[in-house]
């Protein structure tokens, strides 16, 4: 390499409680580049950034930014030597002039009062070199996100930053702003300015990255220059898939094909906010059907929008062929859903509540009578429950807070099972769950759907999705770009999708 | 024989956690070493008398924190029960005395009082619920509002004067004593009765503490989430418009500026020393009673030994943060 690299972090080591979020990770960046970092949830890129930035204590591997060793106790510190953050959310003061968030922090001063005509002045001259001219008098909540997020851009130059990180800029953007964002990247690179860029979106890192750093399970796995790098092999690596390899079982599914049923749920074109734009589907009695795509390609918001937790904009859904408009998740349960979330503490568990009590929670209006509890019905479905699931607890009067992942996501199946659904969502069924519970859950999927149970199954584990489901349907940024069935679902089929979208065999080809 | 007692006395010990012992059980050793120091010190405590005194004095609190151990099991608070009390204890005099609306039958217009007075406070309870549940106002800030207003409205109901009255159809609630037992005590006694069977038997009761415990994972498990909130404010409303008639019956006069003040942290102390979870999702109604028994026998103690009332409160204010803090303990590990 030519140029010396302006940051340089090698040989990283974090752990939590004992668990490495971090082990031998590298990252290194040279002036003036735009540098991507990429990998699944749980990769280790926030914890990477958060090392650097100060906000965690690495526990071993060295740090050197500018040619000199770099140690740094706050995010604070790391903004006066240079390094400045602009999270997803903008932490800026809303309620302040555009001057007042630009000069936070080094008010300038004559005569012992604030200057503000020279801050006014520095302010108006700061946006201006990314083209952007606002009354900087006005309070910041007065302009759009964009335009907010200028303004962390400018704090951050105006704070002499040599590199700027940006974690997942472009999530709350429309195209137009998305544009002007990378214009002033541009910008930056041209007055020899870093970036570090976290996305998701493949086509934007092309779009304004030179350079790309891939994370997994806490290791940096690949470092490629951006036009060096296929869309195909940037998602095998973030995925650990080796695409030309043949791969044996990985889970507990097999790939018999299995005569499928009546159509149970069929979506039109789904759209709601930035994160569905276009998602159809059909999920059909006794089939599992799968959800593949990236982070933020509209999975868990699609299931919402069936679910009725989130309204959609537009789009239509039907349900054994009648027309389904759910306001509100107890509408989706009347019509005989189900849909165990992905974050199990925060959508799922109540923790101070016992096993029996969050097993029942959705089937409160069938064990009762009244208004009173059926103790004796109650403890009848728990404990058949807690046995044919083999779910490990001291009984059904445990909190579900004392059990484990694995059996605790089994309670959340039985909650839904207890109401005979017709069809049922899971999303990423099997994350942070050990790997006898996560076979148990597997099978026990596959025998629902082999006894008529639809299933809808969101997984960014790709031979979950492979093996498990009898047809995937791959989102990419808010649209179903491939529809795939029986055989012709395969890893790197799903993974090409995954990466080119529609206009896939071409672009390989060239 | 003997050898397996032996190791299982010694296994219990080694999963004996007096912390976590302390946190379960020490509101209930509090109260019950304040009993035995009375029993040794004060003069005349165990006496009827004293045990009225002191029931009576506790009822109140405890009615109202009934309905604020719902409302704390959502994850809820409500800072209006004071001045709803005001407003129940200025609105049924006003009716039995003829004020409003003149019935010449003392017994229908006493019934009628009290019922439009409790359907009043019921309703202002639904307005904090309203503002909790569908205009999404913080609780603390949303039964601000009434906490501010509700005295007011009680002294323009009243005019700012202070009604006296002797009508003894009324004043039973406060005074009548059948088979020696205090009235309040006993409507106290069914409420709590009633308040318990509904949090632990009842669907309502579940629905409460699925909604406190995670209000997100409850919702999506179709729990009507802002009807339960409706519901325990309205319950609130509830129990501090029967505090309010209670107190006024006892005083033969209803001042709009004293009744029920201070109530709302009387009650949200019970609550907590009780054990119930101010983030919500763990309620216990036994608890609040064991908790506001604590508070009133600490009070009667330190008065009834000649320390000043101002001390007094010092002492109440220490006994709620250790309370909470053994809490904390045990919940952490």
């Amino acid at each position: 390499m030519a140029q010396t690299p302006l940051l340089s972090m090698t040989g990283i080591e974090k752990r939590f409680a004992g668990i490495p979020a971090l082990s031998g990770a590298s990252l290194e960046i040279l002036p003036g580049e735009v540098h991507a970092l990429i990998g699944q949830n749980g990769a280790g890129k926030s914890t990477m950034i958060k090392v650097l930035t100060g906000y965690h204590r690495r526990d071993a591997g060295t740090v050197s930014f500018a040619g000199q060793p770099f140690e740094v106790g706050s995010p604070h510190e790391a903004q006066s030597s240079g390094i400045s953050t602009i999270y997803q959310e903008i932490n800026l003061v809303p309620l302040r002039s555009v001057t007042e968030n630009i000069c936070l922090g080094r008010e300038q001063r004559r005569f012992g009062l604030l200057d503000w005509g020279a801050m006014h002045a520095e302010a108006e001259r700061l946006l201006a070199t990314f083209g952007i001219g606002i009354d900087v008098r006005r309070p910041l909540m007065d302009f759009n996100t964009a335009t907010q997020q200028m303004v962390a851009i400018a704090r951050a130059i105006g704070f002499s930053a040599r590199l700027v990180i940006m974690d997942e800029p472009t999530s709350s953007l429309d195209e137009g702003e998305v544009a002007v964002l990378f214009k002033v990247i541009r910008q930056l690179k041209a007055d020899g300015v870093s970036v570090i860029f976290v996305s998701h979106k493949l086509d934007e890192l092309y779009e304004v990255c030179d350079r790309v750093t891939i994370m997994r399970d806490g290791k940096t796995v690949r470092v490629a220059e951006m036009d060096k790098i296929a869309k195909l092999e940037l998602v095998s690596a973030m995925l650990g898939r080796d695409v030309s390899r043949a791969d044996g079982h990985a889970t507990a599914f097999d790939d018999a094909q299995r005569p499928k049923g009546e159509t149970v749920l069929r979506a039109r074109n789904l759209k709601a906010g930035h994160a569905v734009r276009d998602v159809s589907f059909q999920v059909a009695r006794g089939e599992i059907v799968g959800f593949a795509g990236l982070l933020g390609a509209g999975r868990t918001e699609t299931a919402r929008l069936v679910f009725g937790v989130d309204r959609t904009t537009g789009g239509s859904m039907e349900l054994n062929g009648r027309p389904y408009d759910p306001q509100r998740p107890k509408d989706a349960i009347l019509a005989g859903l189900g849909f165990v979330t992905e974050d199990r503490k925060l959508e799922g568990i109540v923790p101070e509540l016992s096993v029996a009590e969050n097993m029942t929670l959705s089937l409160l209006p069938q064990i009762s009578r009244n208004g009173v509890v059926s103790e004796g019905r109650q403890r009848e479905l728990v404990e058949g429950f807690i046995e044919q699931l083999g779910i490990k607890c001291s009984g059904p009067n445990q909190k579900i807070r004392e059990l484990s992942g694995g059996n605790q996501q089994k309670v959340l199946l039985a909650r839904w099972l207890a109401t005979n659904p017709r069809l049922l969502i899971l999303d990423e069924p099997t994350r942070g769950i050990d790997v006898g519970a996560k076979g148990e859950i597997q099978r026990l999927v596959r025998k629902l759907a082999d006894e008529g149970l639809a299933v809808l199954m969101i997984s960014s584990e790709l031979e979950e999705v492979v093996e498990g489901a009898d047809r995937v349907f791959v989102l990419r940024e808010g649209r179903t770009v491939a529809e795939l069935e029986g055989e012709a679902i395969s890893e790197d089929r799903v993974l090409d999708a995954m990466a080119h979208g529609l206009s896939t065999r071409t672009e390989q080809a060239s | 024989m003997s050898d397996t007692v032996s190791t299982a006395a010694v296994k219990r010990d080694r999963f004996f956690d007096p912390l976590e012992f302390l946190a379960r059980y020490g509101t209930l050793i509090a109260l019950g070493l304040l009993l035995v120091f009375n029993l040794i010190f004060t003069r005349n405590f165990a006496t009827l008398q004293t045990l009225n005194v002191n029931l009576t004095q506790v009822c109140t609190i405890v009615i109202v924190a009934i309905g604020m151990t719902m409302v704390i099991g959502t994850g809820g608070i409500d800072l209006s029960v004071g001045s709803i009390m005001a407003i129940s204890g200025a609105l049924a005099p006003l009716i039995f005395l003829g004020t409003i609306l003149p019935v010449s039958n003392i017994g229908l217009s006493v019934a009628v009082a009290m019922v439009a007075a409790v359907a009043v406070a019921t309703m202002l309870g639904l307005f904090n619920g309203w503002l909790v549940a569908s205009m999404r106002i913080q609780p603390i800030i949303a039964t601000l509002v009434l906490f501010i207003a509700g005295r007011g409205i009680a002294q323009v109901l009243t005019n700012g004067n202070l009604q006296v009255f002797r009508v003894s159809e009324f004043q039973w609630i406060g005074l009548g004593r059948p088979f020696g037992i205090p009235v309040q005590v006993i409507i106290m006694l069914v409420m709590i009765l009633i308040a318990a069977w509904v949090l632990r038997r009842t669907v309502f009761g579940r629905q409460i503490l699925a909604t406190g415990g995670n209000e997100k994972a409850a919702e999506l498990a179709g729990i009507p989430v802002g009807r339960v909130k409706f519901a325990v404010y309205a319950i609130s409303g509830f129990c501090a418009g029967i505090a309010g008639l209670i107190v006024v019956a006892i005083n033969s006069a209803s001042d709009a500026n004293l009744v029920g003040l201070g109530m709302e942290l009387d009650a949200i102390a019970a609550v907590a020393v009780g054990g119930t979870l101010l983030v919500g999702g763990k309620a216990t109604i036994v608890g609040t009673v064991v908790g506001a028994l604590t508070i009133q026998l600490v009070r009667y103690t330190l008065l009834a030994n000649g320390v000043p009332e101002a001390a007094a409160l010092v002492v109440q204010a220490a006994i709620i943060v250790a309370a909470v803090w053994l809490q904390q303990q045990g919940r952490m590990r």
